[in-house]
């Protein structure tokens, strides 16, 4: 099979800074005049000030961009903010040129670079899904073939011959996706258009994006959602400063992208001095690691996946090893904790002076977010005090999974914990 | 052989004027969308088409024909300035909305893509359906002067066609140097203005002197509009000046799609 998309060595710059955006006859006039001054000045003196200050006038916004992209793909582009994710994506819809390198594109394209495209004020709802059609691409006919379809998905079947100047805001994207979402072209640009709206309109997008998908469409598709990336996209694209700095599958693509941003501490964290230790303790745990699922330590644990602290200890005499973990919200609210002490785990051990005393979730019940550790230590055969006790021991970081499998997390206005429920639904009287 | 290859400097004038072709839906909906722009919440409506050369008229009337006793060409002097206010004032329209309208549709520009000719394409068009209304009165104010269209009336739609080309080609242009040069906004008014009366449009090309006759000509509106003229109200064809003129609009139109080409590819960089 031949990839729909073929791009190669794509860049772009731009100017910024100190030039000034529109420039005026007269402005325009005199530099002309001067340039055989600035020339001449540039010559004899092309020192690497001058060099440097050329520099500054302009920014890759992407570098030698290059992929390919198969037909029936769904394509994330994830990174930062001004990584060059838009950039990319208007450069492929043909908005604006590339400075340097090619892009071979095999079918239509329709982009949705934003909602409501072409949306006038003063007209109404009927003549915008027109006008806006034929800005995105389609032709008469067809828009009046879908013109219903389009209608009933924005739900303004009422309104329709109202100007949109007095549509709610709601309205307004509903219709704007409506029209877009009615597009078929082979290649589907869409970029961070799904955050727009209420919750229930995100979920009408998610789905009509799920059909697309489904329908054998390629789409490259631009979003900060990474339980949306993770849902719909078959592989990712991470864009950073303007290059290409990952390419491969969503989950690993979305965890590569959350470690580098997140503050990463690697997930090991010395105890030997600590600034949360308690007064009086002593410092019997020299250090903690923390893993999700495998060997290696992480300070980041996606939903849904197995988690260990594990706490290694170096006690002034032999001591049966009680561990009890606080997990606390980053604010400091504590969620839950756990003890060996109160599950007996732990009460045949050996005595030991040193070891490794580890605490293992099959999943944390967390929404994505920032978690803080209290770690209390001591010894299994005296119940009333602790040996050491560290307060806000060790941080880390929960990414989001797909856990639920429709692209969508709770609201996390809601409280930190995840939890699922099984619903039914029935007539009433049960 | 792939759809479309996107490369710096790439794209031909004939892939550009097939892609128009192919947007011409396109172009009919923003001309339509900027004739209902155009009068939506005005009391009057379409009628403001036909009341700016109507008005016009009447104060050319009274300035030049009246008082300072402009010849007309053997015509009664309201329907020789009518005749000739009605297609300049499709220029003056079509050249000063065109030259707006790229800025005015930037959101457009930066976020979508098609012809980016199609939008002062559609300011034209727009400037055509007034002059279709405002020629329909002026068919009925010959009805009034029992002046009847001769035989040179099969010369108006090449004469339109001629008129739109140019009113086009220098709109274009604008447009695009408006995006890059904020001046042009300024500078059109004036410059339309100026145009208008080096224009035989409320004069007839003989008020000027013989030995100057040939300045009149370097403009093609002259013999264009002159030859509007001729056409409507039966009277002798300047079929030298109409020569000029075709040849420095199509002239214009060719060096107006290069230029706004050229433009174009930093279009949504800079607006």
């Amino acid at each position: 099979m031949q990839p729909i998309i073929r791009v190669h060595n794509l860049s772009k710059r731009y100017r910024i800074g100190r030039v000034e955006r529109y420039r005026t006859l007269r402005e325009s006039i005199v530099r002309s005049v001067a340039a055989p001054a600035r020339i001449a000045r540039a010559m004899f003196s092309a020192t690497a000030r001058d060099r440097a200050h050329d520099a500054e006038r302009h920014v890759w916004a992407l570098r030698d961009v290059s992929f390919d992209v198969m037909p029936g793909e769904v394509l994330g582009l994830i990174g930062r903010n001004g990584a060059g994710k838009s950039t990319l994506l208007k450069l492929l819809s043909r908005i604006t040129e590339p400075t340097a390198g090619r892009a071979e594109i095999y079918g239509r394209v329709g982009s949705l670079l934003e909602v409501g495209t072409g949306f006038h004020f003063e007209l109404t709802g009927r003549e915008n899904i027109f006008l806006s059609g034929a800005i995105l691409g389609m032709r008469r006919a067809e828009i009046q073939r879908k013109f219903d379809e389009i209608v009933a998905f924005a739900e303004v079947e009422k309104f329709v011959d109202t100007p949109i100047k007095h549509y709610s805001s709601g309205m307004h994207v509903r219709l704007g996706f409506a029209v877009a979402a009615h597009l078929e072209p082979e290649i589907l640009l869409v970029d961070e258009v799904l955050a727009v709206g209420d919750v229930a309109f995100q979920k009408k997008c998610m789905g009509k994006m799920g059909d697309v998908a489904r329908a054998g469409r390629t789409i490259i598709f631009v979003s900060h959602n990474m339980a949306s990336i993770e849902s719909l996209c078959s592989s990712c694209l991470l864009i950073g400063s303007g290059r290409l700095e990952a390419q491969g599958a969503p989950a690993e693509i979305v965890m590569r992208y959350m470690t580098s941003e997140l503050r990463g501490h690697g997930g090991v964290r010395s105890l030997v001095e600590h600034e949360g230790r308690r007064g009086g303790s002593i410092p019997v745990m020299r250090s903690v690691s923390l893993h999700a699922g495998d060997q290696v330590a992480t300070g980041i644990a996606r939903m849904g996946s197995p988690f260990e602290a594990a706490v290694e200890f170096n006690a002034p005499h032999p001591i049966r090893p009680a561990l009890g973990i606080t997990l606390k919200t980053a604010e400091g609210m504590p969620l839950f904790g756990v003890s060996n002490r109160w599950t007996n785990q732990g009460a045949d051990a050996q005595r030991v002076s040193s070891g490794t005393i580890t605490c293992g979730f099959e999943s944390l019940p967390l929404m994505p977010g920032t978690y803080l550790l209290d770690l209390h230590f001591g010894d299994f055969g005296d119940p009333s005090r602790d040996l050491d006790i560290i307060r806000d021991a060790i941080s880390f970081e929960v990414a989001p999974a797909d856990l639920l499998g429709t692209g969508m997390l709770p609201n996390p206005a809601d409280g930190p914990i995840f939890w699922t429920a099984k619903w039914k639904a029935g007539t009433a009287g049960r | 052989m792939p759809h479309f290859v996107i490369e710096a400097g790439r794209g031909s004038l004939w892939d550009a004027l097939v892609e128009l072709w192919a947007h011409r839906e396109l172009l009919y909906f923003l001309t339509w969308r900027d004739v209902k722009l155009r009068y939506k919440q005005t009391a009057l409506g379409a009628l403001w088409a036909v009341l700016q050369p109507l008005l016009m008229m009447v104060v050319f009337t009274v300035l030049f024909g009246k008082l300072a006793h402009v010849p007309s060409d053997g015509l009664p002097y309201p329907i020789f300035a009518f005749a000739g206010l009605v297609p300049w004032q499709f220029f003056q329209g079509a050249v000063s909305q065109s030259g707006a309208s790229l800025i005015g549709n930037s959101q457009l520009v930066t976020k979508v893509y098609f012809p980016r000719m199609a939008i002062p394409g559609a300011a034209v068009g727009a400037a055509l359906v007034d002059f279709a209304i405002a020629s329909i009165v002026l068919f009925a104010m010959m009805a009034c002067y029992r002046i009847a269209p001769g035989r040179g009336i099969v010369m108006f739609p090449a004469l339109l066609a001629l008129l739109a080309i140019f009113a086009g080609a220098v709109g274009m242009w604008m447009a695009g140097m408006n995006v890059t040069y904020r001046d042009i906004k300024y500078v059109l008014p004036f410059m339309l203005q100026l145009w208008m009366f080096a224009t035989p449009v409320i004069y007839p090309a003989s008020f000027v002197p013989p030995g100057w006759r040939w300045v009149l000509m370097l403009n093609p509106l002259t013999g264009i509009i002159g030859g509007f003229r001729s056409a409507i109200l039966d009277r002798p064809f300047d079929w030298l000046a109409i020569a000029v003129a075709a040849a420095f609009t199509l002239g214009s139109a060719a060096y107006a799609v290069w230029s706004f080409r050229r433009m174009e590819r930093s279009f949504a960089d800079v607006i």
